[in-house]
């Protein structure tokens, strides 16, 4: 038997690990170009917009007061969307994760990942066709007997087109993103965790809010997220839904515009210096996608030593 | 503040499949019984029916009486949430809460059962629990910090601090030291003995040693072959089954001869 150099540097093995290395520093590499590029993008367009005078602006008084309103017409949308989309969606998960006999979870299971495939415009169709008409007199109601709540004041839209309906399209639009990333981790949730709970004398529920919610609250975080990235970012439904106009603090009254559906409404027909304004929205949509997924980092390191990770 | 346990012709199956068959045995208050036999021969099994653990896996289910101070914990409108509170259990790798702090473990189980707890009360709680798993002078300084962050011994005795601060009548212990190195087994050994003043404890061990040094009674189970039903071979005085068993397969066993 002849002994193997220690020093050998040759082999197929060695020029596999090399090449694997290359490929995914490539990858990685390519990913923070394009990221860096649109930046650059965004920021290299905008300029003429954030440097132009005031009155040449859409608006005649500058690019803040023309962004802030859709700002947070954007934001308001969003928070609406999680609002209502995050208990159902945990819910949900919960219910196929621990509840729902096995045959049921994953039928399901199915359905939901089906509600992802739907494509946007088709909820925004179902949203503009249907829903705004539907739910109108609840609105009507909604202005009689709550209208003291700033955002329920009235007159209430007869179309239903508001910023309400765009945020309940929106809502069934994440609800799938939220369910589907929340079952992943339930159903990860360690089974010692789980017997540990039900071992001290946890009902189904106790146990799930000593052993499963604490273990999933990270991955709850980032699936909601997610699901924020996506209805902040939601062109078309809002676009079909909406009957925009200049911001309100009433989420049934027509009004409220989101930045992604200003863009896609004013693009086709912009020239110019509308043009770059519409770009310089965009680059604002883009910081707050950033400064919420930072955020939501942030909130999940703040836990680390208590995550079961160490 | 302990009971005994007298199970009666008890069959546990798997959906179709029997996997322990026909075990009676009585269970003495104030005593540690120890389970030992083969991988595979139904005793971690045979020990989760005694507080209804086995229920997790779908499909598990019982034939027979299991009697804890002659109330049978399979009687109609029996529920395992209660029966758990009073069997407490502590599993073959310590699994203290990881998003708890060392204090709140602790306090896990009582915090179920009684909501309403005063800080003194707590306070003392953990102090008498954490003494009682010989734990209080190792992390008293840091009750706020992760449970998580504790060594595998501690994580265990934590488990054990966990399991007696809601004062259950027996405490179920499955393989508790088989993920531990010789000298936290050594600290969880001495921790049974103190624990039969006060408990009933029933341990299931691949350690024969072990059985021998904590346990006053020790039944063996075996097993036919693969797919066989697991029974209860011999079940005495822990002195008796290692010196002079009655059964031949009870004397392969423990004189190491298979297994």
């Amino acid at each position: 038997m002849t002994a193997t150099p220690l020093t050998s540097t040759q082999g197929a093995g060695r020029a596999g690990d090399k090449v694997f290395s290359g490929a995914t520093l490539a990858a990685g590499c390519l990913i923070l170009a394009v990221l860096f590029g649109v930046a650059l993008f965004l920021v290299v367009q905008a300029i003429p917009a954030l440097t132009a005078p005031a009155d040449k602006i859409q608006g005649g008084q500058g690019f803040f007061a023309y962004i802030w309103p859709i700002v947070i017409g954007t934001l308001i949308a969003a928070a609406i969307a999680l609002v209502i989309a995050t208990p159902i969606a945990i819910g949900v998960a919960l219910f196929i994760s621990h509840f729902a006999p096995r045959g049921l979870a994953s039928g399901l299971g199915y359905v939901v990942d089906l509600l992802a495939a739907i494509p946007s415009v088709v909820y925004g169709a179902w949203g503009a066709a249907f829903l705004a008409k539907e739910i109108s007199p609840a609105y009507g109601w909604l202005a009689a007997n709550m209208g003291w709540l700033p955002i329920f004041q009235g007159p209430a839209s007869t179309t239903g087109k508001t910023i309400l309906t765009a945020g309940i399209v929106l809502a069934v639009m994440v609800l799938p993103i939220i369910t589907s990333l929340s079952r992943e981790i339930f159903l990860q949730t360690p089974k010692l965790h789980e017997e540990a709970a039900l071992a001290l004398g946890a009902t189904r529920w106790e146990m799930i809010k000593m052993a499963v919610l604490p273990f999933a609250r990270p991955g709850i975080i980032s699936a909601v997220m997610l699901g924020l990235g996506r209805a902040l970012g939601e062109t078309m439904a809002v676009a079909l839904v909406l009957s925009s106009g200049a911001l309100t603090a009433s989420l049934i009254q027509s009004g409220n515009q989101t930045i992604a559906a200003e863009i896609a409404l004013n693009f086709p027909e912009a020239s110019g210096l509308k043009v770059s304004t519409l770009i310089a929205a965009g680059l604002v949509l883009f910081i707050i996608t950033l400064a919420v997924n930072m955020i939501a980092r942030w909130v999940i390191t703040r836990h680390k030593e208590f995550s079961g990770a160490n | 503040m302990s009971k005994r346990i007298d199970v009666k012709d008890l069959n546990v199956y798997y959906g179709d499949f029997l996997a322990v068959e026909d075990v009676s045995i009585n269970i003495e208050a104030k005593s540690v019984t120890a389970f030992i036999g083969p991988s595979g021969c139904g005793k971690s099994t045979f020990l989760r029916t005694l507080n209804r653990m086995h229920e997790v896996i779908p499909g598990a289910r019982v034939e027979g009486e299991v009697l804890l101070d002659g109330d049978n914990l399979y009687g109609p409108g029996v529920d395992p949430v209660t029966v758990r509170s009073q069997i407490g259990m502590v599993f073959q790798r310590p699994n203290p809460f990881p998003t708890m702090s060392i204090r709140d473990n602790v306090l896990a189980g009582v915090k179920l059962n009684n909501k309403k707890i005063s800080k003194g009360e707590a306070d003392v709680l953990v102090e008498r629990s954490l003494k009682g798993a010989n734990l209080w002078n190792e992390v008293k300084d840091r009750l706020e910090k992760p449970g998580s962050g504790l060594s595998g011994g501690q994580q265990q005795r934590l488990c054990i601090a966990r399991a007696i601060a809601v004062e259950p009548q027996v405490i179920l212990m499955d393989e508790p030291c088989s993920a531990l190195d010789p000298i936290s087994t050594l600290a969880i050994e001495d921790l049974i003995n103190e624990l039969k003043d006060q408990y009933t404890v029933v341990i299931v061990t691949h350690n024969m040693q072990q059985a021998a040094r904590v346990s006053d009674r020790t039944a063996f189970f075996n097993i036919a072959g693969t797919g066989k039903p697991g029974k209860l071979i011999e079940y005495g005085d822990t002195h008796t089954i290692f010196s002079n068993p009655v059964q031949k397969a009870t004397e392969d066993y423990v004189s190491g001869r298979f297994g």
